[in-house]
């Protein structure tokens, strides 16, 4: 059963009053949610939300299904997001995903790789389009100006880094 | 070289990004001066500068304010820094290099239409600016330029950060104001305007980031000072953002009025080496393709823009040269719009799924006769039928490549392959792309 640690209802309990209205909380809590689960928001972290924040589930589940960064299914412990569109699309975003996966072990995007690191999404424009093609992982800050080449140390530099 | 580094003055200067660097370099001097002018003192300056809504739609940023209706309700300042529009990236980079210019920016402008509370929507996606955001509004904060009694002035303004999470449509006013009150992110319709109702159903202004930034130095120079570049329609300067298959793609600031050719050429270098232009999005993914040779004689400024039955949009010019495939690259911009349409109208809704199959079809070689004239037809009515502009948005592409590319459409359903020689498809190559397309 999916709870918040302290820190995380202590988080929460803050962005509650933060706004006019509490339920503008909900993108920032789910966040926190979706960051203490491994990278996703699972039901019962919806459930737990609510509880929390006293909010129906179904309008917290409503905001969680809206957006794009909320993950409604395990995702590995590197979400790699790569930017395709327009530009990026132009310039290789679609070849770098391919190149990234098949070095990563996944087989299709939005599929965890079998040791847990992995899972690549195509995205829509991150606008960064000056540096295409490029990705972000996470919510981390944009990886940019990227070639296969790049992509494959980068799977490989994560795999060292993330399997210790 | 046209390149004029006005807003963007001192972007270059890493200590710009800090309270202290930002001050010694004249910062929030203009924010004293505002506290010590009548509000509408500033309307009338901005009205007078001509400063154009810089997001995309260009409309006259001094009008939008004087639209707030005078009956002592609360007054929101919404900052869209949703930054979305396929080919846009200039707002990011302001963000980055400029924190505090945004700040005294909106400080200024919250002044001018007496709202306590502002707010900066910004994507979820842009962890980098929002990570600088957050360090400035808390240095403006303790310095006492944000919060009660600003500069002991007596003016309060608090102002926050509003932290998306991945929707295109959030960039729209109303569902920016849906988002922003903890719903999804799907418009409304107008009227009501936000100015009348929009967040909490109170009067609200929904500016742009290279907007409000350009209020400081409005309030500077005097809407005279502004004035003396860009047209007498277009004043000002503008940031613009250009990709694609240029030499050296960027942000640059240039005045309004200034040939799009001369930019694509001199600021972004030209074209890569041995390509030659085939064709360029002027205002991001939304604004219908101009051929090469309607480029030749186009200037960046709004009219001109209109004139050749495109806009200038968010400034965001994608380049696009002689090796390309107009259909595959259409294809990733209907997947875009049928990835980000909300859902609420059918026209949408149906019409960018029914597009972007179709568009994908042709590209996989499953293109049918009569599916050029379709794609025309399913575009046609999908426009001013809906709540907001995405359906006109996904549709204008559409229209504008297939009109003035149709032999190549034509083609590929004909043959089944490019007529672009040499062009390598990656709808046709990739083992993957059955499934990548299928989320």
């Amino acid at each position: 059963m999916f709870k918040l640690s302290e820190e995380g209802l202590k988080y929460v309990r803050s962005e509650l009053t933060r706004y006019e209205q509490k339920q503008s909380a909900i993108i920032r809590c789910l966040y926190r949610a979706q960051d203490e689960n491994g990278g996703w928001v699972s039901q019962e972290a919806i459930a737990h939300l609510s509880e929390v924040m006293e909010i129906p589930a179904a309008q917290i589940e409503e905001v969680a299904t809206f957006y794009t960064m909320f993950n409604k299914k395990p995702v590995g412990k590197y979400h790699v997001q790569v930017c395709t569109t327009l530009t990026c699309g132009m310039l290789g975003g679609r070849e770098l995903t391919d190149t990234m996966m098949k070095e990563a072990g996944c087989s299709k995007t939005g599929e965890m790789s079998k040791d847990g690191l992995f899972t690549f999404s195509k995205v829509e424009c991150l606008g960064s389009c000056d540096t295409a093609p490029m990705l972000q992982i996470n919510r981390e800050p944009y990886i940019e100006n990227l070639s296969e080449q790049k992509g494959i140390q980068l799977v490989k530099d994560l795999r060292a880094k993330g399997g210790k | 070289m046209a390149e004029t580094k006005y807003l963007s003055e001192h972007y270059d200067k890493k200590e710009y990004r800090t309270l202290e660097g930002y001050k010694k370099l004249g910062g929030y001097e203009m924010l004293a001066k505002a506290l010590k002018m009548q509000p509408q003192a500033i309307i009338d300056e901005v009205k007078a500068s001509g400063l154009r809504g810089r997001g995309g739609a260009g409309f006259p940023t001094g009008s939008k304010w004087g639209f707030l209706p005078n009956n002592g309700e609360p007054r929101y300042l919404l900052c869209n820094a949703d930054e979305s529009e396929p080919g846009t990236f200039k707002d990011r980079v302001m963000m980055e290099k400029a924190p505090h210019q945004l700040i005294e920016g909106m400080l200024i402008s919250a002044f001018a239409v007496k709202s306590h509370k502002a707010y900066i929507y910004i994507r979820g996606e842009y962890m980098g600016p929002t990570m600088i955001l957050e360090q400035a509004i808390r240095e403006a904060r303790a310095a006492g330029l944000i919060g009660k009694n600003i500069l002991g002035s007596g003016f309060d303004c608090d102002l926050d950060l509003y932290l998306g999470a991945g929707a295109y449509i959030c960039g729209e006013e109303t569902g920016l104001i849906s988002s922003l009150e903890g719903y999804k992110g799907q418009p409304k319709l107008k009227p009501p305007f936000p100015a009348v109702q929009g967040y909490l159903r109170k009067p609200t202004i929904v500016n742009n980031v290279e907007t409000l930034a350009a209020v400081v130095p409005i309030l500077r120079d005097g809407a005279a000072g502004y004035r003396k570049y860009g047209t007498e329609k277009s004043a000002g300067t503008k940031l613009f953002s250009i990709s694609g298959d240029v030499a050296k793609p960027g942000t640059y600031e240039v005045p309004l009025g200034i040939k799009l050719m001369d930019f694509i050429n001199v600021e972004a270098g030209g074209m890569k080496p041995g390509r030659k232009l085939k064709a360029v999005v002027p205002g991001g993914s939304s604004a219908p393709v101009l051929t090469a040779a309607e480029c030749q004689d186009a200037t960046l400024d709004y009219e001109n823009m209109a004139a050749k039955g495109t806009m200038l949009g968010s400034g965001a010019i994608i380049v696009i040269d002689d090796s390309r495939c107009m259909v595959d690259v259409l294809s990733t911009i209907t997947h875009f719009y049928h990835h980000e349409s909300c859902g609420q109208c059918t026209p949408c809704r149906e019409g960018t799924g029914w597009i972007e199959k179709i568009v994908k079809g042709i590209v996989k070689g499953d293109g049918k006769p009569g599916d050029v004239d379709l794609l025309l037809k399913i575009s046609d009515n999908m426009k001013g039928r809906t709540i907001c502009a995405l359906s006109d948005a996904a549709a204008l592409p559409v229209l504008s490549f297939v009109t003035k590319f149709r032999s190549e459409f034509e083609y590929f359903i004909n043959e089944k392959k490019s007529q672009i020689l040499g062009t390598k498809l990656y709808a046709q190559s990739s083992p993957y792309a059955a499934h990548a397309e299928a989320h």
